[in-house]
């Protein structure tokens, strides 16, 4: 049975929704402390945070979706640490998203704007998607291109976090040729902090860790030179995969699910790009903690990292060549023995045209030259 | 540009250049090498000499006698760094996919611990012949820039591994491209410096074997 218990609850605040919906505090400080540990705070944190976010007024958050698949959304309903109905129903106002919503065409816009207007300068902004810069007509919500809706619901937000990897960096859509023209949240809003948390999609307990701890210091973690919070993305997969040793020991699978790869050893060679790519997935892992793509068999793409989708082959490992073929060496080798016969030739004559220009001296020269008077 | 962007150019068209030249370079040479000719040798040998060349390949990789104790940095020092250039680059698994892909060719790796050993040997080997080298006066008479550009375009590479492989210094994906960045200035210029003994150590001592043998000194 859950009991309110929380002390001094404050009319309107994240303190007073949990104790209406019966949520005690022992639970309440249980998900602070699961939030601190993700965020690789210390543990001291965890109180702080209860107050904090206890205290706080819950959170208006604007959700906006250009060029994507749903797939981030999709994740973030499958988040369990907070889970979603926790983050919406106690910690955040989920003022706008076109999934999510209930609302609908002039309603469902009039959400959004209801909500620029009352939480001015303080609400948060996600988004998920690349924005289309080659036609406004590419990508449209309302009659709204993506591009002019970002910017006016930039304006008055707090914070913006870039979620996905479309969002962060352009993703699936920006991949060669590029034919939207797409770009990222970063590439067009320049005058606010930006948060991305890419991933294809990312692991919800980082997109939930990202907003909770908006929440509870009213700023932005620290990001990484990709944008990226360190404390997901401080270390890559490889260095956390639990098929690292396998690595070290020179022990690889061959083929996706042989006897090596059920073994538990490293994919390395079936291409996996654990090692240049920065994410939680071998801590936090996916579907509370059940697994992540390596652990099922299948090399990490490198999803969180920018153009991963022009990054060379999946399926090639990171030491070979992106293009490189013996075909191509081949015709260079071809090149090179003509060039070395052109050369060849070319010392021949000369070796032979000097032959030709040498000049005998006989003997009787010789004599002469010294029997004449100096 | 993100790391990864310049690890993606490196692996691509900066490693193709590099590939094309090297290739296009050593077949270069080597015709170029053999295309000199040498004139037909009128004089009977002094001695039957069958196999004095191969037999030359073989003895001349020791030491002869007394010249280690004589000269033991320079023995010393170069088979470490050599064994360990030649395990390093060989039998470090990710090297092997390397070559599987360009030749279809696979062979067993060896555990990273051992070829970290290997690559702190080498590395230490090429440090003190530096040091060997600009300490001895002959040495350092003989030597000229092509040397020492040698020297650097060859550490570069083992430098770069050690330091993505420990991540020091730099962020792992940079300094992975910056490794295949040194490769391909090391492929790009060992066809034309001193680097080619590579290639041409084998035939050079194989053909003054041969013709010593026909001098009469054995080999």
């Amino acid at each position: 049975m859950k009991h309110a218990q929380q002390p001094d609850i404050l009319p309107g605040t994240v303190g007073e929704g949990l104790a209406q919906r019966g949520i005690s505090r022992r639970e309440f400080i249980k998900l602070c402390t699961t939030l601190t540990a993700m965020l690789a705070l210390p543990p001291s944190m965890a109180s702080a945070m209860v107050e904090a976010i206890s205290k706080a007024r819950r959170q208006s958050v604007i959700w906006l979706s250009f060029q994507e698949c749903t797939g981030c959304t999709e994740s973030i309903t499958r988040s369990h640490s907070p889970t979603l109905e926790n983050l919406i129903f106690d910690l955040i106002s989920l003022d706008y998203h076109h999934t999510l919503q209930a609302a609908s065409a002039e309603a469902a816009e009039h959400a959004r704007e209801q909500a620029m207007k009352d939480n001015n300068g303080k609400y948060l902004l996600v988004v998920d998607g690349s924005i289309p810069m080659g036609n406004p007509g590419f990508s449209t919500i309302a009659g709204i291109s993506n591009h002019d809706m970002l910017v006016e619901t930039a304006k008055g937000a707090a914070a913006i976090v870039a979620v996905g990897t479309c969002a962060a960096y352009g993703g699936i859509p920006k991949a060669d040729p590029n034919p939207t023209g797409a770009v990222s949240v970063g590439d067009i809003v320049k005058d606010k902090p930006i948060i991305n948390v890419p991933g294809c999609p990312p692991i919800p307990v980082v997109i939930t860790g990202v907003l909770a701890y908006f929440l509870t210091f009213g700023g932005i973690p620290e990001l990484d030179a990709q944008g990226r919070p360190k404390s997901f993305y401080g270390e890559t997969i490889h260095d956390r995969c639990y098929r690292r040793p396998f690595y070290d020991q020179g022990k690889f699978a061959q083929s996706f699910d042989d006897e090596a790869a059920r073994q538990g050893w490293c994919l390395f060679e079936l291409g996996c790009k654990g090692p240049v790519t920065y994410n939680a997935c071998a801590t936090t892992k996916w579907n509370d903690g059940t697994s992540f793509p390596i652990q099922s068999g299948h090399g990490c793409i490198g999803c969180s990292e920018p153009n991963f989708w022009d990054a060379g082959p999946l399926y090639k490992a990171l030491s070979m060549p992106v293009s490189a073929t013996a075909s191509m060496l081949g015709a260079a080798a071809a090149a090179g023995a003509a060039a070395g016969v052109a050369i060849t030739w070319h010392n021949r004559s000369t070796k032979s045209a000097a032959k030709a220009a040498h000049e005998k001296v006989t003997v009787e020269e010789l004599k002469r030259e010294e029997n004449e008077p100096s | 540009m993100s790391h990864l962007d310049l690890l993606t150019v490196a692996r691509g068209d900066v490693l193709n250049w590099a590939l094309l030249l090297f290739i296009a370079g050593v077949v270069l040479r080597l015709f170029e090498i053999f295309g000199l000719g040498r004139k037909n040798d009128l004089a009977r040998p002094r001695a039957a000499s069958p196999g004095s060349g191969s037999r030359s390949i073989a003895t001349r990789s020791f030491p002869p006698e007394g010249m280690l104790k004589r000269d033991p940095v320079t023995y010393i020092g170069g088979y470490v760094f050599h064994l360990g250039l030649l395990v390093t680059i060989f039998f470090f698994a990710p090297h092997i996919e390397f070559f599987r892909s360009m030749t279809s060719l696979v062979w067993p790796g060896l555990p990273t611990a051992l070829i970290d050993a290997s690559v702190v040997a080498a590395m230490v080997a090429l440090g003190v012949l530096l040091a060997h080298r600009l300490n001895n006066p002959v040495k350092r008479m003989l030597s000229g820039a092509g040397d020492y550009l040698a020297w650097a375009a060859t550490l570069l590479p083992l430098l770069t591994g050690y330091l993505a492989y420990h991540h020091l210094l730099l962020e792992y994906t940079l300094m992975l491209a910056l490794h295949l960045f040194s490769i391909a200035l090391l492929l790009v210029l060992l066809p034309f410096t001193k680097l080619f003994h590579a290639f041409s150590l084998f035939i050079s001592r194989w053909y003054n074997g041969d013709i010593a043998g026909k001098k009469g000194v054995a080999a």
